[in-house]
């Protein structure tokens, strides 16, 4: 019981870290790509947001036991290839569940999955998951955190980039410079949070 | 889908006109984190080089056999091969080195250029141009990051490639520590990418 109550502690401890202060986005950069290009509004920066969330869950957690497989049949090199056959695949189930039984949410969020399956950010926290050697509860806190800090990057940067418009830029900054400028910026906040919980 | 070029226009067009970085920010993701150290950078841009090269190639000559539907699944099947190997190779002959890069290796499979480039040139065009084309583009791609790396690890650390470099490692150099840190990356390639569109304006307009 007392090693449960630890092992949920440390995923907790670990999902904070992953929203601050390991931000994937904002000190590994990984999901630059859609970073850049989805985030002019804030609300398709929110779902595809919400998407990356549940799927990195979902996905982290799927890999984990995928590798766990992969280290029983001694194929662990075999984790590139598996691991983006599984989120391609889970992507691909999901879309059509969602077209199944909720056309509605399948229209804000459709065009945002097959995205998701590139996202480098998905297939980065499960090979960090990896080489971190995480336990499986402390694998569910690293992929919802990992999400959320996802998620948290693209909608403060969404919400700025609004406000860009109305102001002067220089010329060669405009577009992915100023961006990547303001990314710098909040990462320096978010670096801010270190030390907060140990 | 392009048109077959002359090799000189892709050489040029993947070096400078058409450089992956500038033009469109893709493929940072896989690459920008390890640019606080020069050595690092270089062996990252030698194995997406090759990969991107490698894959064009195979993808290309793969062309006519690829069912259009699933195009994209094979391609990432045959870069995910490519990768592999890079791994493979770095782990057996450079094991520090493969512990530094950690899972960024693994990550050129979602690199967005060598997809890219597979997509938009390799599958419509012969093989020994579509070599040329990722050659070039992971060329291109990796003098940026390199010069990248060359500002950060010089103002973070005060040496390149591991040397002491006169003044930058002397105390009177206050060595910037957010360089080696990772928003330092972001103001660096804000800055290049800034020096070069005020290079070249009009041609990045679209």
């Amino acid at each position: 019981m007392n090693s449960i109550g630890s092992e949920i502690w440390l995923a907790m401890l670990t999902c904070f870290a992953a929203v601050f202060t390991q931000n994937i986005l904002l000190t590994t950069f990984l999901g630059m790509c859609p970073f850049t290009s989805v985030s002019r509004e804030v609300k398709t920066a929110a779902g595809l947001g919400g998407a990356v969330i549940f799927v990195m869950t979902c996905t982290a957690v799927l890999n984990w036991l995928a590798y766990k497989l992969l280290v029983y049949l001694e194929l662990e090199f075999f984790r590139f290839i598996l691991f983006i056959i599984i989120i391609a695949a889970f992507v691909q189930f999901v879309e059509m569940v969602i077209d199944h039984y909720s056309p509605k949410l399948y229209q804000n969020l459709g065009i945002f999955l097959p995205l998701i399956t590139v996202n480098c950010a998905i297939l980065g926290a499960c090979l960090f998951m990896v080489i971190r050697q995480y336990t499986f509860i402390v694998t569910i806190g690293y992929g919802f955190g990992s999400g959320v800090g996802w998620f948290l990057a693209i909608i403060a940067m969404a919400g700025i980039r609004t406000r860009l418009n109305e102001s002067r830029v220089p010329e060669g900054l405009r577009g992915p410079g100023i961006t990547l400028i303001i990314a710098g910026m909040m990462a320096l906040a978010f670096i801010g949070f270190t030390g907060v919980l140990g | 889908m392009s048109p077959a070029k002359p090799t000189k226009q892709i050489v040029l067009d993947g070096l400078w006109r058409d450089n992956p970085i500038f033009r469109q920010i893709l493929g940072i993701c896989s690459t920008l984190a390890v640019t606080n150290v020069v050595l690092n950078t270089a062996v990252m841009c030698i194995s997406l080089t090759l990969v991107t090269a490698l894959s064009c190639l195979t993808v290309s000559l793969l062309r006519n056999w690829t069912p259009r539907n699933i195009r994209m699944m094979v391609q990432t099947l045959i870069i995910a091969f490519y990768v592999i190997i890079v791994d493979l190779i770095l782990k057996a002959y450079w094991p520090e080195m493969s512990t530094q890069l950690g899972p960024f290796v693994g990550l050129i499979i979602t690199n967005c250029i060598v997809m890219g480039r597979c997509e938009a040139y390799a599958g419509s065009n012969p093989p020994i141009s579509s070599f040329v084309d990722g050659f070039f583009n992971g060329l291109g791609y990796s003098f940026v990051l390199l010069a990248i790396s060359v500002v950060r690890e010089l103002l973070g650390m005060g040496t390149i490639l591991g040397f002491a470099i006169p003044y930058f490692s002397s105390p009177y150099w206050d060595k910037w520590i957010i360089m080696v840190m990772p928003p330092g990356a972001f103001f660096v390639l804000a800055s290049i990418i800034w020096l070069f569109r005020s290079i070249k304006p009009k041609e990045v307009k679209k």
